[in-house]
Formats: C-alpha cells, sequence, structure tokens
C-alpha cells in the first residue's frame, strides 16, 4: 500500500518546508506528521515517501527514523501511555504507578492490549519531576498522579 | 541568600499567563523594541555581559560572552539556537518559561538573534513538550500580527522569524552539537569540536546555542540594564548575576519551581522553599542539578581551604553553600541546571544509583566506546549488586569505569553519565557493600517513603 497525504497534511508538509533553509532539515518534522497520518507508526512506505519528497536516501531517513524513540517502526495501540520511570518520579511511586498498569491492562511494559487500545510504555524523564509521578498519554500529561486516577484515565481510554 | 523574584513568573499559575495581552501588560517587547531601534550589536553584547547571565543549560558559560564569540561578518547567514530539549532528570524549569511565559522566550529571542547578527531562531523542543509547542507557536503567531516579528519588527529593517523545531525523543540531544545535527535532518550524534557552533553551527552557518532560560531572561536584563540586573545576585562578585528559576524534586514536602535571586542555598531550596523532607525522615542527600551532577549527602563540609573566595565558606555545611556556577565548580560540585532533587534517608540510595545509571545505559547515543560500553557496564554490576550477587571487585570496578569514561567521549554525556556513577560509589559504598555481604538487608530497599 502506498502511502500518501491529504490535501489539508499536505499543506502542513508545505508550511514545514518553508520553515528551513533546505529539505533535510524538515526530516524529523515531516517523520512526526507521516507517522501521525499513518496511524502513529512509520512503515517502509512512510520511510520511501519521506525520502523520496526529501530528496535523501532512504537509507538516511531509516537512520534517522531508527535513532529517535518516539518513531514507532511498529503500529502501536490507539492509545500510547508514558509512565516516566526516572529518579525524580521514581522517588515518588512511579513503580507502583507501573505495576499497577500493568495490572489492571493485563500486559508488560512494551506490550499493546489484545484489543488494540492502548499500549504501556516507560519513559526517561518528561520535565515533570516536581509533579511526579506523572505519565503521558498520547499528548498529554497527567500528573501527581494517584492510583484512582490512573484508573480514571485507563477507563476513559478503555471505553473511547 | 533566600531572596523571590518574580521576572520570569509573574504570571504562573494565571490563566491568561501565556497570552500577549499579559504579557504586554507586564512591560513585554519595550526591551526589543527598544534594543532594535536603538542599539548596535556590539551594544546588545556588552549589556549582556555586564549581566553576567551563567548559561542556564548546565554548563554555566557567561550568556554575553558566547554572544561575543559570533563572526562580525561571515558571508554567512548566523542562527540562533535555543535549546529547550529540557530532558536532564530532575529538570523541569524551561517547560515553565514555555508554558506560561512564551512571550518573554519569543522577545528573547528577538533580542539574542540581534546580538548576534542573526535573522532566524530556531527553537528545539523536545517531541513530548507538545503545550509548550503550541503556546510557543501561539506566542509567534501574535508578536507576527503585532509585527514584532516578520521583514520589519517594531517598523525596524531587521527582519526576524522565529520557528520551533521538534526533537523526536532522545535525550542526547539536549547536547548542543547533536541537537544541531538533529535540527539538520540527521541522527542526534554529537560532533566533534572544534569547531564549535559559532564558527560551524547549524547548517554549517555561524549559530550560537542557548538554554531557553537564559533567552528568556533576556529582556529583564535589558529592562533593567546588564549591571543592575548582575546585582540582584549574591554572587555579583563571582560574576554570577541576577535572578533564575531553581527547581526541587523528590522527598520535599513542597515540589517545584522557584524564581529567585542567585546565591540562595540548597538548604533554603529543600527547607525554606520546599518546604522541608516529605514523610517522617531526614534528610540523607541531594544532587544539586540535575543527576549529571555529584550528589552530596546531608552531613557535607565544604572543603576548600586557602581560597579567600571561599573563606566565608569553607568548614561548613555543604547546604550553605549559595548555588552558583563557581562556588560548586570550586567546591568540586556543579551546579548543573539548578533543579534538584533531594533524597529522605528512607530512601535507598543503592535503588536511586541503579535507576539513575538505568538512564544514561538507555540514553547513551553508542557513538563513543567508553560511554556505550562503560554505561551498560556499571548498570549490569549494579543489576547484580541490587540482587544481593555482586562482588566487592565488581563495586571497585565501577569507579575504574567511571574514570575510563569521564573525558575521552565526544561529548559530556560521558562525563554526565560517570559523576553520578563516581559519587554515589564513593559516599554510599558502606550502602553498597551491604547489598554485597547481606543482600542489602540493613537498607530500606525502596524509593519511595
Ligand atoms: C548530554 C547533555 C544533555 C544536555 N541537555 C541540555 C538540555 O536539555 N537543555 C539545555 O539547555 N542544555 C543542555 N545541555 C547543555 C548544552 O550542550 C549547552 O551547553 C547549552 O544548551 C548552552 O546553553 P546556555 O549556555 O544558555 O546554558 C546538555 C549537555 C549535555 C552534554
Ligand atoms: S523524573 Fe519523571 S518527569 Fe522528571
Amino acid at each position: 500500500m502506498t502511502f500518501a497525504l491529504s490535501a489539508e497534511q499536505e499543506s502542513k508538509f508545505q508550511e514545514i518546508l518553508a520553515r528551513y533553509p533546505n529539505k533535510m532539515a524538515a526530516c524529523i518534522p515531516a517523520l512526526h506528521l507521516c507517522q501521525e497520518a499513518n496511524e502513529n507508526w512509520v512503515s517502509e512506505e512512510v520511510i520511501a515517501f519521506v525520502a523520496s519528497r526529501l530528496e535523501l536516501s532512504t537509507a538516511h531517513v531509516t537512520g534517522v527514523a531508527t535513532f529517535y524513540h518516539l518513531f514507532n517502526r511498529e503500529k502501536p495501540g490507539k492509545h500510547q501511555v508514558w509512565v516516566c520511570h526516572t529518579l525524580s518520579c521514581a522517588l515518588r511511586g512511579a513503580d507502583t504507578v507501573l505495576k499497577h498498569c500493568e495490572k489492571r491492562l493485563g500486559i508488560h511494559v512494551g506490550e499493546t492490549t489484545k484489543d488494540g487500545k492502548i499500549t504501556l510504555r516507560t519513559a526517561e524523564c518528561l520535565a515533570s519531576c516536581g509533579s511526579a509521578p506523572m505519565m503521558q498519554v498520547d499528548k498529554v500529561y497527567h500528573e501527581n498522579l494517584t492510583l484512582a486516577d490512573v484508573d480514571r484515565i485507563l477507563d476513559g481510554l478503555q471505553k473511547d | 541568600m533566600l531572596k523571590r523574584t518574580t521576572y520570569l513568573s509573574h504570571s504562573y499559575g494565571k490563566p491568561d499567563a501565556h497570552t500577549l495581552g499579559n504579557y504586554e501588560a507586564h512591560g513585554g517587547y519595550r526591551a526589543a523594541r527598544m534594543v532594535l531601534s536603538t542599539m548596535t550589536r556590539e551594544r546588545a553584547i556588552d549589556e549582556m555581559k555586564a549581566a553576567h547571565v551563567r548559561g542556564r543549560g548546565g554548563a554555566g558559560f557567561d550568556c554575553g560572552t558566547k554572544w561575543s564569540f559570533m563572526p562580525k561578518e561571515s558571508g554567512k547567514p548566523h542562527y540562533l539556537v535555543v535549546n529547550a530539549d529540557e530532558g536532564e532528570p530532575g529538570t523541569f524549569k524551561d517547560r515553565t518559561i514555555m508554558e506560561q511565559n512564551p512571550h518573554a522566550l519569543v522577545e528573547g529571542c528577538i533580542i539574542g538573534a540581534f546580538a548576534i547578527g542573526a535573522h532566524a531562531a530556531y527553537i528545539y523542543v523536545r517531541d513530548e513538550l507538545h503545550l509548550s509547542k503550541e503556546r510557543l507557536w501561539g506566542a509567534i503567531r501574535e508578536a507576527k500580527e503585532r509585527g514584532y516579528l516578520g521583514r520589519n519588527p517594531f517598523g525596524t529593517s531587521y527582519s526576524m522569524e522565529v520557528y520551533v523545531h521538534t526533537g523526536a525523543g532522545a535525550y542526547i540531544c539536549g547536547e548542543e552539537t547533536a541537537l544541531l545535527n538533529s535540527l539538520e535532518g540527521r541522527r542526534g550524534e554529537p560532533r566533534l569540536k572544534p569547531p564549535f557552533p559559532a564558527q560551524v553551527g547549524a547548517f554549517g552557518c555561524p549559530t550560537t546555542v542557548n538554554n531557553v532560560e537564559t533567552i528568556a531572561i533576556a529582556p529583564t536584563v535589558f529592562t533593567m540594564g546588564g549591571d543592575n540586573f548582575s546585582k540582584l545576585s549574591a554572587l555579583h562578585d563571582w560574576n554570577d548575576g541576577g535572578a533564575r528559576l531553581f527547581g526541587v524534586s523528590g522527598h520535599v514536602k513542597n515540589p517545584g519551581i522557584y524564581e529567585c535571586a542567585v546565591g540562595l542555598t540548597l538548604r533554603e531550596l529543600i527547607y525554606d522553599l520546599g518546604g522541608g523532607i516529605l514523610g517522617d525522615g531526614q534528610l540523607l542527600a541531594v544532587i544539586p542539578g540535575g543527576s549529571s551532577c555529584p550528589v552530596h549527602r546531608a552531613d557535607e563540609i565544604v572543603d576548600v581551604p586557602n581560597n579567600e573566595k571561599f573563606a566565608p565558606y569553607h568548614g561548613k555545611s555543604f547546604l550553605d553553600l549559595p548555588l552558583g556556577v563557581d562556588t560548586f565548580r570550586g567546591a568540586g560540585s556543579m551546579l548543573g541546571t539548578c533543579c534538584a532533587i533531594v533524597l529522605s534517608d528512607k530512601a535507598d540510595p543503592v535503588l536511586a544509583l541503579h535507576n539513575v545509571m538505568r538512564f544514561y545505559r538507555h540514553e547513551s547515543c553508542g557513538q563513543c566506546t567508553p560511554c556505550r560500553e562503560g554505561c551498560g557496564w556499571i548498570e549490569r554490576i549494579l543489576d547484580k549488586i541490587v540482587q544481593g550477587q555482586g562482588t566487592v571487585e565488581e563495586l571497585n570496578q565501577i569507579h575504574e569505569i567511571g574514570s575510563n569514561i569521564t573525558g575521552n567521549t565526544i561529548c559530556a554525556f560521558g562525563d554526565g553519565a560517570a559523576q553520578p556513577a563516581l559519587s554515589f560509589v564513593r559516599k554510599f559504598r558502606a550502602e553498597l557493600l551491604d547489598y554485597i555481604q547481606t543482600g542489602g538487608s540493613h537498607q530500606t530497599r525502596s524509593l519511595t517513603v
């Protein structure tokens, strides 16, 4: 299946290109845009698309896509949950939050629920250390978490 | 000395904190207008030098001096690149600026870019900070509509554009040359220096990389005058001027970001601002400015004899040493980002070290062998130690591995990874030995209180 952008996404793509003195610099923002347009993952088709539009080799774009943690090389769940487990969060109970998520979702870190709804991951320090423990759900931060908050948030995702 | 200020944080917590209306009500954009319409580049750099703004990104380099390294006429475009990759464990100050005072950063970009002869600034924001990016784009839009950016900002002929660029999840991209590679659309691997960014930076052109807070404080500097700003600080004589954001997290009652004059002490940060130790424990240790700094035990003493400048502090508690770039460096520590991580004595320092070293192993970019292999090796030793299966030889090896990383890598990530390893191993040797000898039966074996 070939990958293509909608008209609206295409205009965002053009907007990105206009910010830089050359096309290569658009590589990371372009991968983000295409990943979002492709159910949150960077497939070979996405790589080929970005490479051809930016006049880069597929090897270059693959190199970039594999360097950065936030480019998914496999399709994740509909929602992605990241629990920060770096020191400041760990000191305030990140481990309990993480174990609670695992138990409630019946999966381990790195896995996706069977219904394809939620992928659970750990994250390294998300610059929210003063409101620990915290987790990121898709693009939103949830801070100063209690286990009741976690239940409510995961419930909402499972119903979605 | 505890002296609260509100130059950056005046509107924190208010619903309209991020808007142009609110920013202008607090005098916003007057400084940039004044600089662009009345100053020369040289004059702007001198003003920044007088302010003694030490880089807020961790290394503490003097901002005005850094600006002065930019060539006068290079025949190429110049760039200002703002480091908003905030990812140093324990550090969460830049995010508050971008979310709650984004116009200060945009106005700072105008001033900073002008001072280095640039017409464009890129703000490199880590991808996870979606709200920050949104607020910055919003602020840029507002400033543009008002004629503060674009072809003729404030009616002058000095064109100016500010863009937000985004990363994709890699702590190493906070290192300035890795950040430049990432901005150019490459893998975020640090570059060899020289050449320095001021000669060959973004897109092969002269570039200055500054931290978010360093740039966001520039409007305040130009509003007050550099010298007045510098004198806010108790460390003015140490060429460490002004006010800055201090953070505290971990085992304190009131974690958060507090803006204060430079010269605050750890004791004031932990007890007066942070509200003291969470739960019923006592202070065990503190990491002053992000996990790449050495850890300090609560009972540590400043030991800098025969140095006039340290006379007021020598022999006294480390907790009473003013938080400054050179006070901390001179005392064998590092100020870093000024965001302290606090450990109660109910928490287990061995597990804390294990957590920190897992981070560095995970984030090493893998370019340099000592760092790539060393971080993994230290983590594996600690894996064994926390399971009660480590040996004294292995514990001693951590010291050796850490020393072999230090100074032997392309960038400072290696030193940042080695610092916590070396300092924890030195200062918590008894606790580590207890894990080796008894499986940690005398330790709390918990990170929470
Ligand atoms: C591994 C590593 C990570 C870094 N991360 C950041 C960061 O997230 N933000 C930042 O401003 N500086 C970071 N720095 C420091 C930058 O390399 C650079 O010194 C700084 O952005 C310069 O700005 P300043 O002079 O205004 O402080 C990091 C350095 C290293 C070695
Ligand atoms: S340690 Fe979790 S946000 Fe910083």
